[in-house]
């Protein structure tokens, strides 16, 4: 990403792609069209977006009013709290690739991603401000908080669905078809993963206990 | 050789319990008093109360010992203790700190009624004109009495529909009001309280519990034959194990046998408090319900909620739950958050085998232990009287006194939530908003909070009215006399006049 802004070229690219995140989530059925078909995003912009996403999520728990979120700090792990929205958009867009790409699904496996990080540019731009806004209200007006907090989620959800469907060239029965047929694909994965994880722990023990055996015969 | 065998033997022995204890030691051991914080974690506590005697028979001077006693009532310095098993009725008179004397001991009555004798009596109470109220559960009927013990009246089986005229009357507490009507629980009678005119005629049911049920044993029902459904257990109120009469005269009742499940959804309620229209009351705006213990786990041989069997209310509104599943004592305030949870069972002093009621004599608490037969005096330590003290001058509305206790509180348990919002709702009534904030802040108490930072954010407009009407019109002027200075710059520029 450094190397990528190290002309001024790319630096605009980059700026121009990042500033196109705002006419994707205005209009989105154009804009997720052109943003792989007209090459106007960039990996760059995306990885931005994701980055601000986690981090305002991260920042949300200590900034946001405690009427909102009381944290029980002993019980936050922060790289859980990251994976928690990394690692799930992770084996999304892996078994949304993996399946689209069967079905004529016309994005590659990058442009997946980018299309999902793109799409979740309101909850950045929405959540950033409503964390101090947080902290200007009492329990009475926690209802305007809690009704915009709502819209940033549905309006990336909505976004996302816009975003799959454009990038794939699919219709919109198709593409909600897909979409749910994507989640059961996650499943599949962490299925896929945790046997994997089990199978090679207890080869790690197998072997383990194999090498405590001979230093006791030793 | 042996000699030496044994030595180390005993070398040993000792190295094991050396290594035993010092594991005891490192293990975390609870306070006896604990807390449950915002989080519903377990915080330790000085101890709010202490044992100032166990009371055996014997040591309040009775010749007989107590044998399955079932019922205490207190008024004034006065204790009454129902012998259930012996058939009588102790009436102690409290004479010092730990002191009680036997003012009479009474197993019959007089007057005109046939039977005399008392037969296992489970509760009695004494209205403010010192009339006796007597649940006489063997003799099927709950008996009125002056103080010279002469009979007045008394009050049979419910005439009501519901209630089958053959069956026996079994009444096995009672409270009496002011104006003397009885409140009573009988056996086997679930539809409430039965509440009687002072006349003696029954007047009807007061405060059934809701009706719970589950949704597998209802669809079960619906799919059952006729005499497959007799054999189930059908949807009944559940019926109430204690009830005690507050001094504004409303009913705390306790009904401790419920669901895990229904205690979790907050389908049924452990502890009621009653308004004359037999509507449940309690305020519980804890974050956690009244029900006790938090955590049911199975442990030390006792597992599932904590089963209340009685309650008591103090004047200054904290009400004590009787445990006697863990035989525990939980004390509320009138918000329903926690103030102190205390006891266990065992034979120690300040632990029980089987409580079965609670009074209280000003601060100090009194417990009847059914199976040990002994009363327990617990007093307020200074920890638990100062906070009585900070929480009855929030009440009087010595706000800046209650403040200073509250402070002193924190000083002794710096754990301890209640002294944060004390303080803070001590600050907040004094207008010293925002330093009353940061104490709710501290312990989570978003509803005192917004009422602090309103006052707050109200003080602070007013106090920069002028700086925000100066930043508001400079957000609109200062683009709007840009615009004004280009156009006209612009003008400027074109006009003829200005060409040479």
């Amino acid at each position: 990403m450094i190397a990528a802004l190290n002309n001024k070229i790319d630096m605009q690219r980059y700026l121009k792609s990042l500033k196109f995140a705002l006419y994707c989530i205005t209009h989105p059925l154009d804009g997720f069209w052109d943003l792989t078909h007209e090459k106007r995003g960039t990996y760059a912009a995306a990885n931005t977006i994701l980055f601000l996403t986690l981090l305002i999520r991260v920042l949300k728990l200590r900034y946001t009013s405690f009427i909102f979120i009381t944290v029980y700090w002993e019980g936050i792990n922060i790289f859980l709290y990251i994976a928690s929205v990394a690692f799930p958009l992770a084996i999304f867009v892996i078994g949304n690739w993996g399946l689209t790409t069967l079905f004529d699904g016309k994005a590659r496996l990058g442009q997946v991603y980018m299309a999902s990080c793109y799409a979740l540019t309101p909850y950045p731009l929405i959540q950033f401000p409503l964390m101090f806004f947080s902290n200007f209200v009492t329990v009475d007006e926690a209802e305007f908080y809690s009704v915009i907090s709502a819209l940033s989620l549905v309006w990336a959800a909505m976004l996302f669905i816009a975003a799959m469907g454009q990038i794939h060239e699919f219709s919109m029965a198709k593409n909600l078809l897909f979409i749910v047929a994507s989640l059961f694909a996650m499943l599949v994965i962490i299925f896929i993963l945790l046997l994997f994880f089990s199978m090679i722990s207890q080869g790690v023990a197998y072997f383990i206990s194999l090498a405590k055996e001979i230093m006791f015969r030793l | 050789m042996k000699k030496r065998i044994k030595m180390i033997g005993a070398l040993a022995l000792g190295a094991v319990i050396l290594a035993s204890s010092s594991v005891t030691v490192s293990a975390r051991e609870r306070s006896y008093t604990y807390n449950y914080d915002y989080w519903g974690d377990v915080q330790d506590s000085p101890d709010f109360y202490t044992v100032t005697k166990v009371y055996p028979a014997e040591a309040f001077g009775l010749e007989d010992n107590f044998s399955n006693p079932q019922g205490m009532f207190v008024k004034d310095d006065m204790v009454y203790i129902c012998d259930t098993g012996n058939n009588r009725i102790v009436q102690l008179k409290r004479t010092g700190t730990e002191q009680f004397a036997v003012e009479r001991i009474f197993s019959s009555i007089q007057g005109d009624t046939d039977v005399k004798d008392l037969s296992q009596p489970t509760d009695i109470a004494v209205s403010e004109e010192g009339d006796i109220y007597i649940c006489d559960q063997g003799n099927a009927r709950i008996v009125k009495l002056d103080s010279d013990l002469n009979y007045l009246l008394q009050f049979d089986l419910p005439v009501d529909s519901t209630v089958s005229a053959d069956s026996t009357f079994k009444p096995s507490k009672l409270v009496v009001d002011t104006a003397g009507r009885v409140y009573c629980i009988a056996v086997s009678i679930n539809q409430g309280l039965c509440k009687y005119e002072p006349d003696g005629t029954f007047s009807g049911f007061v405060g059934a519990t809701p009706v719970t049920y589950n949704l597998v044993d209802y669809l079960w029902k619906k799919f059952a034959t006729q005499e497959q459904r007799q054999r189930m257990a059908s949807f009944v109120p559940t019926a109430y194990d204690n009830i005690y009469m507050d001094q504004e005269g409303f009913i705390y009742a306790c009904a401790g046998g419920q669901e895990e499940e229904d205690l979790d959804s907050g389908a049924a309620d452990a502890v009621r408090k009653l308004n004359l229209m037999g509507s449940d009351i309690l305020v519980q705006n804890g974050e956690y319900p009244v029900y006790g213990d938090l955590y049911w786990g199975e442990g030390g041989g006792y597992e599932g909620p904590s089963y209340f069997t009685d309650v008591t209310v103090l004047d200054n509104d904290i009400y004590v739950c009787l445990d006697k599943n863990r035989g525990r004592l939980f004390g509320y305030d009138d918000q329903g958050k926690t103030v102190f949870c205390f006891g266990g069972n065992g034979n120690m002093d300040g632990y029980f085998r089987l409580p079965a009621a609670i009074e209280h004599m000003g601060h100090d608490l009194l417990v009847l232990d059914t199976q040990d037969c002994s009363v327990t005096l617990f007093t307020p330590t200074e920890f638990g009287e100062t906070v009585y003290d900070a929480i009855e001058q929030f009440d009087d509305g010595d706000y800046v006194l209650s403040g200073e206790s509250w402070q002193k509180v924190m000083d002794l348990d710096g754990n301890y939530d209640l002294a944060y919002i004390g303080i803070g709702r001590s600050l907040l009534r004094q207008e010293r908003y925002r330093e009353a904030m940061d104490y709710f802040e501290l312990k989570y108490d978003a509803e005192n909070y917004s009422k602090a930072y309103k006052q707050y954010r109200k003080e602070w407009v007013e106090d920069h009215i002028v700086v925000i009407v100066i930043v508001i019109l400079a957000v609109f002027l200062i683009p709007l006399s840009i615009g004004r200075v280009k156009s006209i710059k612009h003008e400027i520029d074109i006009a003829d006049i200005f060409r040479f």
